[in-house]
């Protein structure tokens, strides 16, 4: 702690270290004032006394329907691939890298440490750890936060983390009755201990056990949830098929305009050059009103239109510390800020993390949702999308379950997912979480933006969000100011593990502006003052 | 009639169809509601201040009345029936309705106004869909299959059933008819002549029901009230998809389920079939039930003679059930278990939240068991790893048979047990429930030592007075009795037992939390013996006296399950164990004298002395292996009978004069009961004879069947054995004072 406060002050003007964390103290006791008095102002959301950690760059592999043009490949090698993307598109060197992390749901059992295996196949020093975590979909964010504390903790400088999941094979396993009469004859010595345990073999015992779908602990699939939790919000199929619709059609016009600049190219051995995810395909609400519901038979309202595809990909994010980055001549697209997870009840609750989490993250940040100038939510169902921005517009909601005085107001959806969804895009559960964030950089970037809000819900009932800020442009501290505050919120549905509430935040560097410091230091040094 | 002037305006439809909507505001109806979606009508039942919907007369006019609006208004193609209570679509019929009619005939009239109304509903040229949600039972039941399509929230508070025969009637507005062709013989049967509640899911795979609704979570509404908007909405579509032929009423059925119905077609399959029931039924009921019978009868007879017979026999049957004893009988308990279901207390100062059971044998063990379900914190504590092993597994075991449990509700479930030897946590319990063999020294070192103030020490002893157990405390306002039966989580009773110290907030905490437990509640004054262990010691005594006159034991459980008892006599003292009853045969001897005399008690402690200590040991009136299915009666008791063998009197010893042995000591001692104060109301003497002692429920109790016995012809038989055995059977006080006054009846 000593070492990271003394490094925060060596590198900066004592005056402005004082300022601003009496200014950040200030942000939480007057900020909804101050967002009245002069929105988008300068704030950077840093914390004192923590270090600044920044996106320097992050990549994906095309994402791919399952069962395409990956289907004969292994998950290292597409995380090897968006990897290899990320090298030579930042031209780091190799050895500056600290440590790895990765993320992925469905885990292939002879790469069970898959961060590992792909950074050695992919050219990093086998001098750099790294460790795979998992947390349903939101484990890319869960494996990012991972290294947005270990640099935090001033253990590391650099981190790349990233996420995979490929859907087109999964681990299917003999049943229970077989692997134990498989590992019990490993240990039979003679002939006939091992024949007679042969013959104790049935036709049952073949079997196979495949991946569960469902949520272990409710049994139910997340498809069949996202159908009650729509009809919970009264979310109409209609609704539903527009929103899908409207996700593909930006998406279309995103990759036609090239906006998705994340997207590397993935040679594939035997195979063509990928360079394009192949989901996004516009269709008419004629046509989809044709499907038969997928969960819900025959009444349901989620069909295979309106939701997430099975998909195979990989994402990468190469993260600094801003000194670091700086240091090495990176251009930070992003800072990444306050992050909350959260969990809820995941039978009845399952999909509605980013309702959860938002308003804690935009508290956390002292910000309000008006505040945000791109949302990137991740879609894992439109029908789930929709009864979260009705859940975030409900007064009664939020006062009966959430136990917060008013709404926190539902996202304006010309800010939201304006360059599609994983609805069109495609959902590697392990791989969104990096795609979430680097779109969110990219399009405040694009969009002259300032901050920016991610989220996401996993199985189990968590959420993740984090809070980004725009990345400096050239000239470093002029720039700092206009800071870019993604908060990503990742909701996850399909693999967590409830995490404690994580908040991190980065100092951001000096304020270069003292007239917009000052009047929040007076507010706070005066609270009895005339107004 | 509305639906003269909607047909004078039949090019305007949807003129009429307003017309009759506000005609039938005017008619103030209370219980029956209906709004018009679109082209689907949409009736609502909703007794006012109920908590669940009954088929009250009132209901089923305005019902009547709604549906011709229905029928008339053109503007309306189908219509689908719910609820507006979340819990309950129609519980069933209005019992009050029933009980006020004086004679058979009306009752059959009244199953016939059902009849007709259903019939209507089945023939409706517009589609009828009963949207389910909550108990259906019984007549609601019957007005769900007369509907064209079902659809229910799978929810665990959404049960299906018959339960009329548990009322010792049957299903009186068409069920007969209609279950057994929409479910199939055999599965009717099932339903109808056990009443037992089927759940949603399974209703689906019977094909009880066409649809499932999953309850919804949270939206901008509670769950409960959104859940049933959905289930409406869902309901409507299907209704407006019947009604324009995109959705049909067919079901598919599965290969077995064909070959079934094929097979039921067949005559003589059918027979077989009514055959084997009906010799099922006369096995389990010894015939003392009739409506079993009735409904094999009725079933039959609709299916060999169609419809019209079917209808009329039900009817009838349904009235002559209605009036019969049996009925009287089963009803009397019915509603003496919703009154054993409240708290009279009240509620008490401070929920108990942290459960502590001394002892994980059988009894603490099942304790905590129904306790950690229903939320409760509970320490189960032992003394020996081997017996809290035991205890534990149990519990485990009590949970995992519980099919409906998913394995995470289980493991969730099972965190609220806390198994140790030691007493660690005590400090924080509020209630601690000792079940530790009868030593009272344990139960006075852990309320001397072991509990904080406010916890409430309840001793579940059976026999040792609680008085006795609070003489050593400092609060004796803070001890009680709280009697379980075994095996607990089957046996549906709780004897709380109050001494005169008791506070009122103790005894409200002890209710509270039997019922949460899910037991019904019989609160008594503290005495020897309770009033459970008190009538059974009579009963009991005599029992062993008639082995003594040398009745065989098969022959006694023979006697004693002909008269209704569901367990034998002998078998019942092997259940008990016969340590167990030589211990409370010799307290209770004391404490009454001569009054609990007859068998020899010596017969009993040679048993035990023997070995012979009932199921537990292997041994007692029988032999148990096991495994084996028919026991043999055990040799080794042949000597020792002989050797206490006292002669017959052939006066008293017919087969009814054994029983009525049996039965009028215990009649007589719960009387006395009733007359020390010991039960506060005969009530309460009802039900816990029947739930925690199996007097036959077809009598509804020792008070409902002196009642329908007579008094006087009860005292006639006492005297009359009195002459021969002495003062065990002299009548009670009270007992002479209803045979003394005819019009004196215990249930009025």
């Amino acid at each position: 702690m000593s070492f990271m406060l003394s490094s925060a002050l060596r590198n900066l003007p004592v005056s402005s270290a004082w300022a601003a964390g009496a200014f950040t103290r200030s942000l939480s006791c007057s900020s909804p004032f101050q967002a009245a008095a002069q929105p988008k102002t300068k704030k950077t959301l840093g914390k004192t006394g923590v270090k600044n950690v920044v996106v320097v760059e992050g990549v994906r592999i095309p994402f791919l329907q399952s069962g395409t043009t990956y289907a004969d490949l292994m998950p290292h090698d597409l995380a090897r691939a968006a990897l290899q993307g990320l090298l030579t598109r930042t031209s780091v060197p190799r050895d500056v890298v600290d440590y790895i992390v990765y993320g992925t749901v469905i885990q292939e059992v002879k790469t069970s440490n898959v961060a590992r295996e792909a950074a050695l196949g992919a050219g990093f020093s086998d001098k750099t750890p790294a460790h795979t975590v998992t947390m349903a979909c939101i484990s890319s964010n869960q494996a990012m936060t991972t290294g947005v504390g270990m640099i935090a903790a001033g253990q590391c400088d650099v981190v790349v983390a990233g996420g995979v999941e490929l859907m087109s094979d999964v681990p299917i396993r003999h049943s229970r009755k077989m692997r134990k009469t498989m590992l019990t004859l490993n240990r039979a010595k003679t002939l006939g201990q091992k024949l007679s345990l042969i013959s104790k073999i049935r036709p049952d015992y073949f079997a196979p056990e495949l991946p569960a779908v469902a949520e272990f602990s409710t049994s139910e699939t997340m498809g069949h949830s996202a159908d009650r939790l729509a009809a919970a919000f009264g979310i109409s199929r209609l609704e539903q098929d527009e929103y899908a619709l409207r996700s593909h059609s930006l998406a279309k016009k995103a990759q036609d305009e090239g906006l998705l600049q994340d997207v590397v190219p993935f040679k594939v051995p035997g195979k063509d050059t990928v360079t394009k995810d192949n989901g996004i395909r516009p269709s008419s609400l004629e046509q989809m009103g044709k499907l038969k519901p997928a969960f819900v038979k025959p009444y349901g309202t989620v069909t295979a239109a309106n939701s997430s595809f099975l998909t195979d990909g990989a994402s990468a994010m190469l993260i600094m510390s801003e000194e670091k980055a700086l240091a090495m001549g990176y251009k930070p697209k992003a800072y990444l800020r306050d992050f909350v997870y959260v969990s809820q009840d995941p039978k009845d609750q399952l999909l509605l993390g980013p309702t959860y989490a938002t308003p804690k993250v935009l508290e956390k940040a002292g910000l309000t949702l008006s505040d945000i100038d791109v949302f990137e939510f991740h879609e894992a169902f439109a029908g789930q999308i929709l009864a979260n921005l009705k859940a975030m517009d409900s007064d009664w909601f939020a006062q009966n379950y959430m136990g917060r005085k008013a709404k926190v107001g539902a996202p304006p959806l010309d800010k939201f997912n304006t360059w599609g969804g994983s609805l069109s895009l495609g959902h590697p559960f392990g791989a969104t979480g990096c795609r979430l964030v680097i779109t969110a950089a990219h399009r405040l970037k694009k969009e002259g933006g300032q901050y920016g809000l991610v989220a996401a819900c996993a199985a189990g009932g968590q959420v993740m969000v984090c809070a980004l800020r725009r990345g400096q442009e050239q000239q470093g501290w002029s720039c700092w100011g206009s800071a870019i505050l993604p908060v990503i919120q990742t909701s996850l549905r399909h693999l967590w593990l409830p995490p404690p509430p994580l908040v991190l935040s980065l100092f951001p560097g000096a304020e270069p502006d003292p007239p917009c410091l000052s009047p929040p230091v007076r507010s706070c040094a005066e609270p009895q003052g005339p107004p | 009639m509305e639906a003269v002037p909607s047909s004078s305006r039949v090019p305007r439809a949807g003129y009429a169809c307003r017309n009759i909507s506000t005609s039938s505001a005017l008619q103030n109806r209370t219980h029956v509601s209906c709004d018009i979606k679109g082209d689907v009508a949409v009736v609502r039942f909703n007794t006012p201040n109920s908590k669940v919907n009954t088929l009250s007369k009132q209901l089923s006019a305005e019902f009547t009345d709604v549906m011709n609006e229905i029928w008339a208004n053109e503007a309306v193609k189908s219509a689908v029936l719910i609820s507006s209570k979340p819990g309950s679509f129609i519980a069933g019929a209005d019992l009050n309705m029933l009980e006020a009619c004086k004679t058979a005939q009306e009752v059959t009239q009244l199953s016939q106004d059902g009849q007709k109304m259903l019939e209507k509903i089945e023939h409706s040229p517009k589609p009828v869909v009963a949207a389910i949600s909550g108990s259906c039972l019984g007549g609601g039941l019957e007005v769900a299959i007369a509907c064209h399509y079902r659809v229910a929230t799978k929810d665990r508070k959404t049960v299906l059933g018959t339960p009329e025969v548990l009322l010792g009637l049957l299903p009186g507005a068409g069920g007969t008819q209609r279950l057994p062709k929409m479910v199939g013989l055999p599965a009717a049967f099932d339903m109808m002549l056990t009443g037992r509640n089927i759940r949603a899911d399974r209703a689906k795979k019977m094909g009880l029901v066409d649809q499932l609704v999953e309850p919804l979570g949270p939206g901008v509404k509670t769950p409960e009230a959104r859940t049933i908007e959905y289930l409406e909405e869902v309901a409507i579509g299907f209704a407006r998809g019947l009604a324009n032929k995109t959705v049909s009423a067919k079901r598919s059925r599965g290969l077995m389920q064909r070959l079934t119905d094929y097979a039921m077609a067949l005559p003589f399959v059918r027979q077989q079939v009514y055959k084997t029931v009906e010799s099922k039924v006369q096995k389990q009921t010894k015939g003392l039930y009739p409506a079993p019978l009735k409904i094999i009868e009725v079933v039959k007879t609709g299916l060999d003679q169609g419809n019209d017979a079917g209808y009329l026999i039900e009817a009838q049957s349904f009235g002559q059930l209605a009036v019969t004893k049996e009925s009287k009988a089963l009803m009397g308990l019915y509603h003496g278990q919703v009154h054993c279901k409240k708290n009279k207390f009240g509620t008490p100062q401070k929920e108990v939240k942290t459960l502590a059971v001394l002892g994980a044998g059988l009894m603490g063990a099942g304790i905590a068991q129904v306790s950690v379900d229903k939320g409760i914190k509970t320490i189960l504590k032992d003394t020996t790893q081997k017996g809290l092993d035991r205890g534990q597994q149990q519990v485990y075991k009590g949970k995992v048979k519980k099919k409906s449990l998913t394995s995470f509700e289980r493991d969730s479930i099972l965190s609220n047990l806390m198994g140790q030897l030691d007493y660690k946590g005590f400090e924080k319990a509020d209630m601690v429930i000792e079940a530790v063999f009868e030593d009272i020294n344990v139960k006075h070192k852990v309320l001397k030592e072991v509990i904080p103030a406010h916890c409430i020490f309840a001793s579940n002893t059976s026999a040792l007075p609680i008085s006795q157990i609070a003489a050593v405390s400092k609060r004796p306002e803070k001890v009680i009795g709280m009697h379980y039966f075994s095996p607990v989580d089957k046996m549906q009773l709780l004897e709380i037992i109050t001494t005169d110290k008791t506070s009122q907030d103790t005894a409200a905490s002890a209710v509270a939390v039997g019922l949460k437990q899910g037991k019904v509640v019989i609160v008594v004054k503290d005495g020897p013996g309770f009033y459970t262990t008190r009538c059974l010691g009579p009963m009991l005594s005599e029992v062993v006296r008639v082995l003594q006159e040398g009745v065989d034991p098969k022959k006694v459980d023979a006697i004693s399950t002909a008269f209704g008892f569901p367990v034998g006599a002998a078998t019942l003292i092997d259940e008990v164990g016969v340590d167990v009853a030589t211990h409370v045969a010799e307290d209770l001897g004391k404490a009454f004298g001569p009054r609990f005399g007859g068998g020899s008690i010596d017969l009993f402690k040679l048993m035990v002395q023997k070995g012979f200590l009932g199921r537990k040991a292997g041994k007692g009136f029988y032999v148990y292996q096991e495994g084996v299915k028919n026991r043999s009666v055990n040799s080794g008791m042949d000597e020792i009978l002989e050797k206490f063998r006292v002669p017959a009197n052939p006066d008293v010893c017919s087969d009814e004069d054994i029983q009525m042995r049996l039965v009028t000591r215990f009649v007589n001692e719960a009387a006395m009961c009733l007359q020390e104060g010991i039960l506060s109301n005969p009530v309460e003497g009802d039900i816990g004879a029947v739930f925690g002692l199996g007097f036959p429920p077809c009598l509804g109790g020792p008070f409902r069947f002196a009642d329908s016995y007579g008094a006087r012809q009860l005292v006639d038989k006492l005297r009359k054995y009195e002459a021969v055995y002495g003062s065990q059977f002299t009548p009670c006080q009270l007992l002479l004072d209803h045979a003394n006054s005819p019009s004196k009846k215990f249930h009025q």
